[in-house]
């Protein structure tokens, strides 16, 4: 019905994704496709499934005893639902930002070497300091935090936990990062920069960021999907979603006829 | 009149007061406004009925006996009991159980003489207690039923008075506490003018039977005691319950499925419930002597049946579920969002729970693990049962060893007057272990609080 957005070859690409909890329908046939160069929001009022859709692309619903994906997810072609698909390398390509900042009770130099440490991916320390340098570095954090990298990461401000969580993710080098809501517990200046961190990350992995703060929207996608009541109820660029919508639902939302 | 009787007296009293203030209140509401409902009248009059005169009663119960005790003794039949004051009070016990019981049979025929003296001081200080008790009772109803009137704030006074019971309530476990502590110091420090404090914490030799009279303290060392205990308790019993009581609680929070859930953890709760003693006669008569056998099959012929290793073993055990739901709750109290950020991460369950979980509920692990410890020192009933009487330093566990608490039961139970070294260092030993238990839990709670504030 929703045509997925026109793009080149899709990084992420989702056909006919139903996601139940227990008897409860969250998501209700969905398609879409999520591509490389271009950064794609998920809008939506809260409750319409905008996380769980999220979720579905990296299986952290697996990690909720009651829910239950169908449907076709691919990630580079791969059936990532495919009974021989690796949850522990599927999550180390697409990584996850949360809505909260949830940095490791660690120190900030452990909250980053985190990832690389499970996955292996540094022969000796030298490289783990390159690794964490370079994530911190393009999480835009390096320069408040190199002087004190053993600190606790609980003690940085909401705005630098959540860079920091972004640089967790940044350093096992993925290929997707989902962030779900990442600004919804942080000052607008903290927001600022996580916005504009969005932007220079863009291009370097695909984004797919969920926000119930239109203005962000359209501040940092070029991509936007409009979910509602658990469907996808229109996709496509971004400028045109919010001037000239196609869908007499989309517009109501757009205008703020409901939340 | 009985105490009972005189109790339900008084609060027949508060009910009538209750009843008569809430009529009146609510005639006066017929014609003007209340500041509070007739119901708060009402509890005001009976408060006013019961409190004072039951806080009477609690300080008579207390004065009266001494009266009576007084009056007895100023009496010229009193003249001629014995000056000391062991065996006086032994007498004047026995009088007062026949006053109160004449069908007793007479042991001293002083207290025969002594008892209708007895009752009649009994009964007039009852029946003064009686009189004032009732006058209080009726004093107050009739002092709080004047004050009814539609604007008299009843609402704000009854609250007060609330919160003053609920003060006392909290106050009784605390002063017992209080009070308990205060004679374990006045018997301690009547046990350690008897014996240098530096014998008792620092000797090594522990032999209560056979005290020497002219240097009680060379007898009189602990130090194989807290050994013991130390060795039961912390080391062999914390052996076992660290890790399994650990490892249940990650496999119920982390891996059991929510039915399991629900059938493994009361079922642990039950194990918690089961009587010390049962513990005891278990380590008693199947670990031990299965302990002994092993030990001997290992090469050591002569040991013991009573080695530490069972007692340490079955406390252990005993004290799985503790460990076990101090650790669960750790692990509960670890946001969720924790948990998911490591599995985002490509982490798996048991790498999340090892690098994430297990660091974050750490501090409340280490507070559950102290009051455990202290649980295990504390108990007594295994140690009675299964562990030695004799007191040894060992490192090996097939030995024998004792316990603080099995050496202050041993010493309450035998034939000692009440104030020779032997029995007095029970009370110096129970000293020592309030002590030490009251520092784990001081230092448990402080880490647990702090762990709290971590995540708020
Ligand atoms: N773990 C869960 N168990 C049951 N129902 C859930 C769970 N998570 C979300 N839901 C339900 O699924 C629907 C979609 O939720 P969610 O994806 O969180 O929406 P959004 O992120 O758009 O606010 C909601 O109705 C919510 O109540
Ligand atoms: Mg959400």
């Amino acid at each position: 019905m929703h045509a997925p957005a026109p793009t080149a070859a899709p990084k992420i690409s989702a056909r006919h994704v139903s996601v139940h909890y227990g008897r409860k329908q969250a998501i209700d046939d969905v398609s879409i496709d999520v591509d490389m160069e271009n950064v794609t929001a998920f809008i939506g009022p809260s409750g319409c499934g905008k996380s769980t859709f999220l979720r579905t692309l990296n299986r952290m619903n697996d990690t909720i005893p009651t829910a239950r994906v169908a449907g076709d997810i691919r990630l580079d072609g791969e059936d990532i639902y495919a009974a021989d698909m690796d949850v522990v390398q599927l999550r180390a390509r697409v990584g996850m930002v949360f809505q909260k900042p949830n940095p490791f009770p660690k120190s900030i130099y452990e909250n980053v070497a985190y990832g690389p440490r499970i996955h292996g991916l540094a022969a000796n320390k030298a490289e783990l300091d390159h690794i964490v340098e370079r994530s911190l570095t393009r999480a835009g954090l390096w320069g408040e935090v190199k002087d004190r990298l053993s600190d606790s990461g609980t003690a940085l401000s909401g705005g630098q936990q959540q860079r920091l969580c972004i640089a967790r993710a940044i350093a096992v080098d993925p290929e997707v990062i989902l962030m779900d809501e990442p600004c919804s517990a942080l000052d607008p200046i903290a927001t600022a920069k996580i916005e504009e961190l969005v932007h220079e990350l863009r291009g370097k992995y695909a984004i797919v960021i969920v926000t119930h703060n239109m203005q962000q929207a359209a501040r940092v996608s070029q991509r936007t999907a409009f979910f509602h009541l658990g469907t996808l109820v229109e996709y496509g660029v971004t400028s045109q979603i919010f001037t000239n919508p196609r869908q007499e639902r989309t517009k109501d939302y757009i205008t703020g006829r409901y939340g | 009149m009985s105490g009972s009787a005189l109790f339900f007296l008084v609060l027949g009293l508060a009910l009538i007061g209750w009843l008569t203030a809430r009529a009146r209140a609510v005639r006066l509401g017929g014609a003007t406004r209340l500041h509070s409902l007739p119901g708060q009248h009402g509890w005001y009059v009976a408060m006013w009925v019961a409190i004072p005169a039951f806080v009477f009663l609690a300080a008579w119960g207390w004065i009266s006996p001494q009266l009576v005790r007084e009056g007895v003794l100023a009496s010229p039949q009193a003249a001629s009991l014995p000056a000391f004051a062991f065996e006086r009070s032994a007498i004047l016990a026995e009088a007062r159980a026949i006053a109160r019981n004449p069908d007793l049979g007479a042991f001293n025929p002083q207290a025969e003489v002594l008892a209708p003296i007895y009752r009649t001081y009994l009964t007039r200080y009852a029946w003064i207690g009686t009189g004032i008790a009732l006058i209080l009772a009726l004093a107050g109803g009739l002092y709080a039923f004047s004050r009814i009137a539609a604007p008299f704030r009843a609402r704000g006074h009854v609250e007060r008075g609330v919160m003053l019971i609920l003060l006392v309530a909290s106050l009784i476990a605390i002063l017992t506490t209080l009070g308990i502590f205060g004679s374990l110091l006045v018997e301690s420090a009547r046990f350690f003018s008897i014996v240098p404090v530096a014998d008792f914490l620092l000797g090594t030799h522990w032999s209560p039977q056979g005290v020497g009279v002219a240097h009680p303290g060379r007898d009189l060392g602990a130090v194989p005691l807290f050994w013991g205990t130390f060795f039961i308790g912390a080391v062999i019993a914390m052996a076992v319950a660290i890790p399994f009581g650990l490892m249940s609680a990650v496999y119920l929070t982390q891996y059991a499925a929510p039915a399991v859930r629900r059938w493994v953890k009361p079922m642990l709760e039950i194990l918690a419930g089961v009587p010390t003693v049962v513990y005891g006669y278990f380590a008693a008569l199947t670990v031990g002597p299965a302990i002994r056998q092993f030990a001997v099959a290992l090469g050591m012929p002569y040991a013991s049946s009573e080695s530490a290793l069972a007692a340490g073993l079955v406390m252990g055990v005993m004290i799985i579920p503790f460990v076990s739901s101090m650790a669960d709750d750790a692990l509960a109290a670890v946001p969720a969002a924790m948990r998911d950020g490591s599995l985002a991460m490509g982490a798996t369950k048991s790498e999340t729970i090892a690098r994430v979980l297990m660091p974050a509920a750490l501090p409340g692990v280490v507070a559950g693990i102290l009051l455990a410890v202290s649980r295990a020192i504390g108990e007594t009933m295994i140690v009675v049962m299964a562990a030695s009487g004799a007191a040894t330093i060992s490192l090996n566990p097939f030995d024998s060893a004792t316990t603080v608490t099995k050496q202050i039961v041993d010493l309450l139970t035998g034939e000692a007057a009440f104030d020779s070294p032997k029995t007095l260092a029970a009370f110096a030993l129970g000293l020592t272990l309030f002590v030490i238990t009251f520092l784990l839990n001081i230092v448990a709670l402080r880490v647990v609080k702090k762990y709290r504030e971590a995540y708020e």
